[in-house]
């Protein structure tokens, strides 16, 4: 188990310093920072010192030893744009996108997986044809759509829910929360809601299809026959041995959950990492989208890492294999 | 007169479609005793299954009793509601599946299923029943029992899951265990075994058992009555020896004729001694073939020696031109190791495969040759053709390959020829693989390993997925081809009795070494190694029964 997390942990390590390559390519390449800190009137001698001080001539390895080692501190530079240390705006903002990834992420799970069993166990029933076709229209409406039609009739039409910001938030340290006011709460539903739908149908129909794959399985079968009561073969025997593909696809998804809430970001104007990604896009804020970068790898690297531990507990046959090496 | 444990009246089982009905059980109706072992036999789609299923109560959708009745000591049980019948599974039937590494559920430990099935039917504390989950494995034959109850399926071998299966069935001490082909997914000498716990166990604890089987000679040895099952019909019941030594109906006939016997005086095949080897048509020598075990790229950097299993180790034989070598052993023994290094799948770690004289394994040139003189067949006839291609395609793939013929009227010509040649109608060429049945598909499997014209065929257990009936059509078939063509045959089987009946010589592998090879005849009724002997006496044989 621990050699295995190691490993795990050394590959991790591989994929960062690759994608920190990359984004430090993106930071040094993309564009003279130097002439967008000085801007257009600025002397040739300016250039030279900035060039100096920031170390920009200083050769190609140095600079990224440079890059990788300020990035271990969380120290990513400063934002062309808003003046500040990357590091700082991205902490800012990261509790929102958190708390929003969080909050779909549970909705979308805890909603697919009783949908996706419910549809399973009574393939025929009028109730799972209903959720079936509708799983269908969650695939196939792009996410700003839900998005926008939510706003026009939670917000517009019905105005029991706002259609943009966090509402009132509350500071616990750096940490800040708009999980403890009621405006929090109600702000958080639309946005939630919308960022999840997708990631709803789509667990929902991988559980329904693992499920109905494990209920033909012989070992479900002998179950019957053993004449084990009807809820512990589906929920003690079938519903574990459905988990075991669905953890990997959940995780992915869980990742770019909070990895690209971008657009349901922009939609609902959520002071998120997502929407401050596109803002600094628009402007070519390079340090920002260096950094998010980099961000958005950990936040998959950090999750493959969790979803093969838990891949551990739930299956007994990988802590063999890992250990007899077959 | 006591009562029978189980009486099945008039059982009919329908499958209704769309708008045709698919009768899988036709108007059946037997009895078993108490502490009767009455063994079920028929081909596949006899319907045998089928009415082990209906006997539980777990026909699937859509099928359904559409008349007859099931008694359970004099109880009417086919009509009860489910929530009754589902009481009766486990409690008063048990059941075990064919395949033990799927019958368990791989995310438990097997105590935790144990314990689990017992508390489901008897009023225990979980200790009282993990005290007799590790009573019943010990029963079983699962040696330190104590220790092995909280291991996972996956941490047992084939047999010894089989016995953890039978444990589970008569968990509850049911009055009737149906074993639904307990022994076809095992070795020999395992399969052995667990016939010998399936009826220790069933007879301490008093249950009938109902023994669905292909095997006439898992029967033989084992059951005391059989019923011969038939396109969904019984056509003969009777006890054993009777059924054996005087079957009354044609189809019983054909079916105990269609069995190989390791003891039979064969008919055709030549006990030709090779004479020299040297002059042999395919030479194997010194053949080695490790498998690097466990760990990726991070073990190899960070540990200097890797595990090595090695899986075939130097193996030498030859064949005599024409004639056929049998290669037996369980499974694990690396006989479909072997196999692939000769038609040059997987590389040799050592050794050297001569075929008429030319190095399989030596470059450009060789595979050339190798591709044009060997040609194999497999085991699993639905797996081992292209679904989405047509028979004349994938009969003429080889030659198209080969250069042998590209003009579109002279391949299909040779198709034509081929498919005459296994006894296939040529207008089948348009047809897809699923239109047809097993044997019918190994012998388009046959037909495609002739396409290129080859001297020599390696069989990795060519019949093994057939019925007996099928079997021997197929084997017969493969005997008329070497008498035209002159063909050699590396005949690999786990079945002792079509080894004997087709080939000249003989080698028995045993986790990778070659124990003993020789003439078939000296090998059956001589045997040196004590694994062969062994391997022998295990082999089911109707000729045994009492």
């Amino acid at each position: 188990m621990l050699a295995f997390v190691v490993r795990r942990l050394l590959q991790s390590v591989i994929v960062m310093l690759v994608v920190a390559f990359i984004a430090f390519l993106v930071f040094r390449y993309v564009g003279d920072p130097v002439t967008s800190m000085l801007g257009q009137d600025s002397t040739i001698a300016d250039h030279e010192e900035l060039r100096e001080r920031l170390g920009l001539n200083q050769p190609f390895y140095i600079q990224f030893y440079h890059f990788v080692t300020n990035a271990l501190q969380g120290q990513f530079g400063i934002s062309y744009r808003l003046q500040q240390p990357v590091a700082k705006l991205i902490m800012e903002r990261l509790p929102a996108t958190i708390e929003l990834a969080l909050a779909s992420a549970t909705i979308a799970l805890v909603g697919g997986v009783v949908m996706g069993i419910y549809t399973a166990l009574r393939p025929r029933a009028f109730t799972s044809g209903v959720i079936m076709t509708a799983s269908l229209i969650g695939v196939s409406l792009p996410t700003f759509l839900i998005g926008i039609g939510l706003i026009y009739v939670f917000a517009v039409e019905l105005k029991v829910l706002p259609s943009f910001g966090r509402g009132t938030v509350t500071d616990i340290g750096w940490w800040r929360t708009g999980l403890l006011t009621e405006s929090g709460l109600r702000s958080l539903i639309l946005p939630a809601i919308t960022l999840s739908l997708f990631q709803l149908t789509l667990i929902m129909r991988l559980v329904r299809a693992e499920m109905l794959e494990v209920l033909r399985t012989d070992y479900i079968r002998f179950a019957r026959a053993r004449g084990l009561s009807t809820r512990a073969i589906n929920f003690g025997h079938a519903l574990r041995n459905t988990m075991v593909p669905v953890i990997t696809i959940t995780g992915l998804q869980l990742g770019s959950v909070i990895a690209f809430a971008i657009i349901t970001e922009t939609v609902f104007q959520w002071p998120g990492v997502g929407s401050l990604f596109v803002n600094s896009v628009q402007v070519v804020d390079v340090p920002v989208m260096a950094a998010y970068l980099v961000f958005v790898a950990l936040v998959f690297v950090v999750i493959n890492l969790f979803v093969d531990i838990l891949y551990f507990i739930v299956d007994p046959r990988l802590r063999d294999g890992v250990r007899s090496g077959k | 007169m006591t009562e029978p444990v189980l009486s099945v009246k008039n059982l009919i089982v329908d499958f209704p479609f769309h708008n045709t009905n698919f009768r899988a059980v036709n108007d059946i109706s037997f009895d078993i005793m108490p502490g009767e072992v009455v063994g079920v036999v028929g081909e596949s789609g006899a319907g045998k299954s089928m009415t082990g299923s209906a006997v539980i109560g777990l026909i699937e959708r859509p099928g359904r009793i559409t008349s007859g009745e099931i008694l359970l000591k004099g109880q009417r049980i086919d009509n009860l509601p489910e929530a009754d019948r589902a009481k009766l599974r486990g409690k008063r039937i048990g059941m075990v599946f064919q395949d033990p590494l799927t019958s368990l559920n791989p995310l438990y430990t097997i105590g935790r299923q144990l314990i689990e099935t017992i508390r489901t039917h008897l009023p225990l504390s979980e200790e009282q029943a993990r005290q007799r989950a590790i009573d019943l494995l010990t029963e079983a034959g699962i040696p330190k029992a104590a220790d092995r109850i909280d291991a996972y399926p996956h941490q047992f071998s084939g047999g010894m899951r089989q016995r953890v299966v039978i444990a589970l069935a008569i968990a509850a001490g049911p009055e009737l265990i149906i074993a639904d082909e307990p022994t076809s997914a095992l070795d020999v000498s395992v399969q052995a075994q667990i016939i010998k716990v399936l009826k220790e166990l069933c007879s301490n604890h008093g249950a009938a058992v109902m023994l669905i089987t292909h095997d006439m000679g898992v029967i033989a040895q084992t059951a005391d009555r059989m019923v011969v099952m038939h396109q969904g019909k019984i056509v003969e019941t009777g006890t054993v020896g009777d059924i054996i030594r005087r079957p009354r109906e044609p189809y019983t006939v054909k079916l105990i004729n269609s069995i190989p016997t390791i003891a039979s005086d064969r008919s055709g095949a030549p006990a030709s001694a090779p004479a020299n080897d040297d002059g042999a048509f395919v030479q194997i020598k010194g053949l080695v073939r490790d498998f690097e075990l466990g760990g990726g790229s991070f073990t190899k950097v960070f540990k200097s020696k890797t595990e090595i299993f090695r899986a075939v180790s130097d193996v030498s034989f030859s064949i005599q031109k024409g004639k056929t070598y049998g290669l037996v052993g369980e499974s694990g023994s690396g006989k479909s190791t072997c196999a692939k290094m000769i038609v040059g799948l997987i590389r040799p770690t050592e050794g050297k495969i001569l075929v008429d004289g030319h190095d399989v394994w030596a470059g450009g040139a060789g595979e050339r040759e190798r591709r044009k003189r060997v040609q194999m067949i497999f085991q699993d006839p639905y797996a081992s053709l292209n679904p989405r291609w047509r028979v004349a395609d994938i009969i003429a793939e080889p030659m198209r390959t080969l250069g042998i013929a590209t003009n579109k009227g002279e391949v299909e010509g040779r198709v034509a020829d081929l498919l005459n040649k296994v006894r296939l109608d040529p207008s089948v060429m348009r047809k897809f693989p699923h239109e047809f049945s097993g044997g019918q598909r190994q012998r388009i499997a046959i037909a495609r390993a002739l396409s290129s014209q080859p001297e020599f065929i390696v069989c990795d257990e060519p019949t093994s997925a057939l019925d007996v009936s099928v079997q021997a059509q197929v084997l017969d078939l493969m005997r008329a081809l070497q008498d035209e063509f002159g063909l050699t045959y590396l005949l690999i089987s786990h079945n002792l009795a079509v080894v004997r009946q087709m080939s000249s010589a003989v080698g028995v592998l045993h986790n990778g070494v070659l124990v003993e090879s020789g003439p078939t005849d000296d090998i059956f009724d001589n045997p040196q190694a004590d694994y062969t002997r062994m391997l022998l006496d295990a082999v089911p044989d109707i000729s045994k029964v009492a």
